[in-house]
């Protein structure tokens, strides 16, 4: 065993980055001196916006700069675990700040302000930690969002996997937007901007469990600039989700339930980068059930579907963007895909995790 | 994408469905029954529902019945019961492959035991398995061998690799079976109405096609080993329709890009080498099958996971409303089933073939419910 020097010693019980610390103690945590030199030396460079400046225990937002963008405030939180934290394409970081931005920015609102939680286990790096806080504010930089206020704490060794974030955010719905799942109509289309299921093989042969190897980037990315484009070429967006956990199937049955419709894909519609489909192919797997980062679908007006597509090609995160079906009447509540070889069957919610199968 | 598009072509399928129609027709009316094809292999029943062969093709002419070739839906609930038992021990870790871990048994399911704290790893391959018991010397390390006989050379590889380097903290718990005797199990019931069969594209692989030769010469039925591409299958069914329509009764080969006639000597040469069969085999939904299943024979003691530690090793009777046996046999249809969708969902399958999604009563759930709900849309709308 490497024995540490008294000054290492030391730093790593005070937890001053600027020492050789090179890893997250429990002193990070207690709220003394150390708490305040993470924040003060690796949190505040990286979030640095005037209202978490102030370092007070909230944020104070002005209701008449507000209430000037719309007429609701959309309030969403979720919390972002994922193993690796760094992946082809992305982070944690990347991830916890574009993930609440797009469950925002989906029903139609402006994303604004975000917090931040995060629980570190003891033994983190300081340095992965550095950029994972780098990450996020280069996202909500790009995503046009502040990280106004936050949070850490850490934890003992084995009582976390490094590092979990939560984010909340809040933003503003213009007046006049109204996009649910319930508003799916027959001779809508279905759009989505671009190749299904990069982010899920991306994390996937991130793990090395496999013995495969491919140029898989997860699609993490901000949604609501182009959502912006789509909604001025079609105010009227019926529904919008993005794809998450769960995959374009998930939301599609959710969206076929709520409206009480039936929806229409077409498999050889369906936009697939050809090494996801080389692995779906390899281990069993349903594109349709695969986790996204920075996909959106979106069910729209058929007579403007195409107006939708060009809006959204025009822009960098649709680029692929593609009609892949379309809304009828029956069979009700039913996801149906049209396969490549010419038959039909049922998209159902998946039940669990996809495993795949032995032989 | 190579490889794969050009055996889902819709213009070659649309060839051979109409021939399909065709010649099937005449025979079902003369019958008075759709013809009855049982496509042996759970990978067959899975092709067809993912890419929606049934719908294709003529409810009146053309009954699949979704056969036992899906291990992971016969392995009985006392044999999942001991795999939770082995995984809670606490030297143990337990290696699976991943759709035998929502398996369940009468306490739970590996993926349940996972939660509550058992050391269960999902792998790919068995030599995966020996690569965990290298890096981990001070642990035991199990793997759970199961599937016909297209799992079995890699078990068996692994197993004399395993002996080769001396490897003493690895062992297989094994549960691999064979398909011929439960084939020959369903000719023989009295309720059998099937008219021929697709065989087992994957198993005819290591074992070749004269396994299958009694089918055709003593029960008197067409039987083709077909591939798991949409159009294989398209062209088997073909080939089974063609055979009864000339009167015929052969083993014939669709899958010839894959599978030789003798099959695969070396793949054979390790099987016999490690395993021996057990004088019988309980499959769930079917019951005990006189030597359906393999064991490790003696040489190989010390890497067999049912000598070296102790299991509760117990029979659980199949739940009596499970009809699980007559689906198999094609006497009733998945949804015909009491519990179909109601106490057996894929959440929580009470028979086995509710299990995979190589199951039949899984793949009609998750896929094939279209039909019914058409046709009770049809039932419920005054025309």
């Amino acid at each position: 065993m490497k024995v540490l020097s008294d000054t290492a010693l030391t730093a790593m019980q005070t937890g001053n980055p600027n020492a050789l610390v090179a890893t997250v103690t429990m002193a990070h945590g207690g709220g003394g001196r150390a708490m305040r030199g993470l924040i003060e030396k690796v949190i505040l460079p990286a979030f640095y916006n005037p209202l978490l400046a102030t370092l007070e225990d909230q944020a104070r937002l002005s209701l008449a700069d507000l209430t000037a963008m719309g007429d609701q405030l959309a309030f969403t939180t979720d919390t972002y675990v994922v193993t690796p934290i760094e992946f082809p394409g992305g982070d944690i970081g990347k991830l916890a700040v574009c993930g609440t931005v797009n469950d925002l920015a989906v029903c139609g609102a402006r994303p604004l302000f975000l917090s931040c939680g995060m629980v570190l286990e003891e033994g983190l790096q300081i340095d992965q930690l550095t950029k994972i806080a780098g990450s996020m504010g280069q996202a909500a930089r790009e995503a046009g969002v502040a990280i106004v206020t936050g949070d850490t704490k850490v934890v003992e060794r084995g009582a976390a996997d490094r590092v979990f974030i939560n984010t909340a955010g809040i933003g503003v719905v213009p007046a006049g937007v109204n996009i649910a799942a319930t508003q799916a109509q027959p001779g809508d289309a279905v759009i989505v901007n671009g190749n299904l299921g990069d982010h899920g093989i991306a994390i996937l042969l991130a793990r090395n469990e496999l013995a495969l190897t491919a140029e898989v980037f997860s699609d993490c990315q901000p949604l609501y600039n182009l959502i912006a484009a789509m909604r001025s070429a079609c105010p009227e967006i019926h529904c919008l989700r993005d794809a998450t956990r769960g995959g374009v199937a998930t939301v599609l049955n959710e969206f076929a339930v709520s409206s009480n419709v039936g929806i229409r894909l077409r498999e050889s519609a369906l936009p697939l980068n050809n090494a996801v489909r080389g692995a779906c192919e390899l281990l069993g797997l349903d594109p349709l059930y695969l986790a996204n980062e920075g996909k959106l679908v979106a069910i729209v007006p058929g007579v403007l579907a195409d107006a939708v597509v060009a809006a959204m090609r025009a822009h960098p995160a649709g680029r692929d963007s593609v009609i892949i079906g379309e809304v009828c009447r029956q069979p009700a509540g039913t996801v149906i895909l049209a396969t490549a070889i010419g038959g039909d069957r049922v998209v159902d919610m998946l039940v669990g995790e996809q495993l795949p199968r032995i032989c | 994408m190579r490889f794969a598009d050009e055996f889902r072509d819709p213009d070659k399928a649309r060839v051979l469905v109409d021939e399909i129609a065709r010649l099937s027709a005449p025979l079902a009316a003369a019958r008075g029954r759709p013809l009855q094809v049982m496509e042996v292999c759970g990978g067959h029943t899975h092709t067809i529902f993912r890419y929606g062969l049934k719908a294709m093709l003529s409810e009146e002419s053309i009954e699949f019945v979704h056969g036992p070739g899906c291990p992971v839906c016969v392995l009985p609930m006392g044999r999942v019961d001991d795999c939770v038992a082995l995984a809670s021990d606490p030297k143990i870790i337990f290696t699976t492959f991943g759709d035998a871990m929502r398996v369940p048994g009468s306490r739970g399911s590996l993926l349940q035991a996972k939660a509550n704290g058992a050391d269960v790893r999902m792998v790919y391959s068995p030599l995966d398995a020996l690569q965990i018991a290298r890096s981990n010397p001070q642990r035991e390390v199990v793997f759970f061998a199961l599937g016909f006989e297209t799992t079995m050379p890699s078990t068996a590889l692994t197993v004399l690799q395993a002996r080769c380097e001396a490897i003493k903290n690895f062992s297989l718990f094994c549960n691999h079976i064979t398909i011929i005797p439960t084939i020959k199990a369903i000719l023989d019931s009295p309720d059998l109405r099937i008219d021929g069969f697709l065989g087992p594209g994957h198993v005819s692989m290591v074992i070749g096609n004269r396994p299958y030769d009694f089918i055709a010469a003593h029960y008197r039925r067409p039987i083709v080993v077909a591939g798991f591409e949409p159009l294989d299958l398209l062209q088997s069914l073909w080939m089974v329709i063609k055979q009864i329509t000339e009167g015929r009764c052969e083993v014939e080969n669709q899958y010839t890009r894959i599978v030789p006639e003798e099959g695969n000597a070396r793949a054979l040469a390790a099987l016999s080498e490690v395993f021996e069969l057990r004088e019988f085999f309980e499959w769930r939904g079917l019951g005990s099958i006189d030597h359906s299943g393999v064991r490790m024979r003696k040489e190989f003691a010390a890497f067999d996971a049912e000598r070296k530690f102790s299991m509760p090793n117990l029979k659980i009777a199949d739940p009596k409303s499970c009809q699980c046996g007559e689906v198999l046999k094609g006497v009733i249809k998945p949804h015909q089933c009491k519990v179909f969708g109601t106490a057996c969902t894929p959440e929580k399958p009470l028979g086995a073939l509710m299990v995979s999604s190589e199951g039949a009563c899984a793949a009609y759930y998750q896929y094939g419910r279209i039909d019914v709900k058409d046709r009770r849309h049809a039932a419920d709308s005054p025309a």
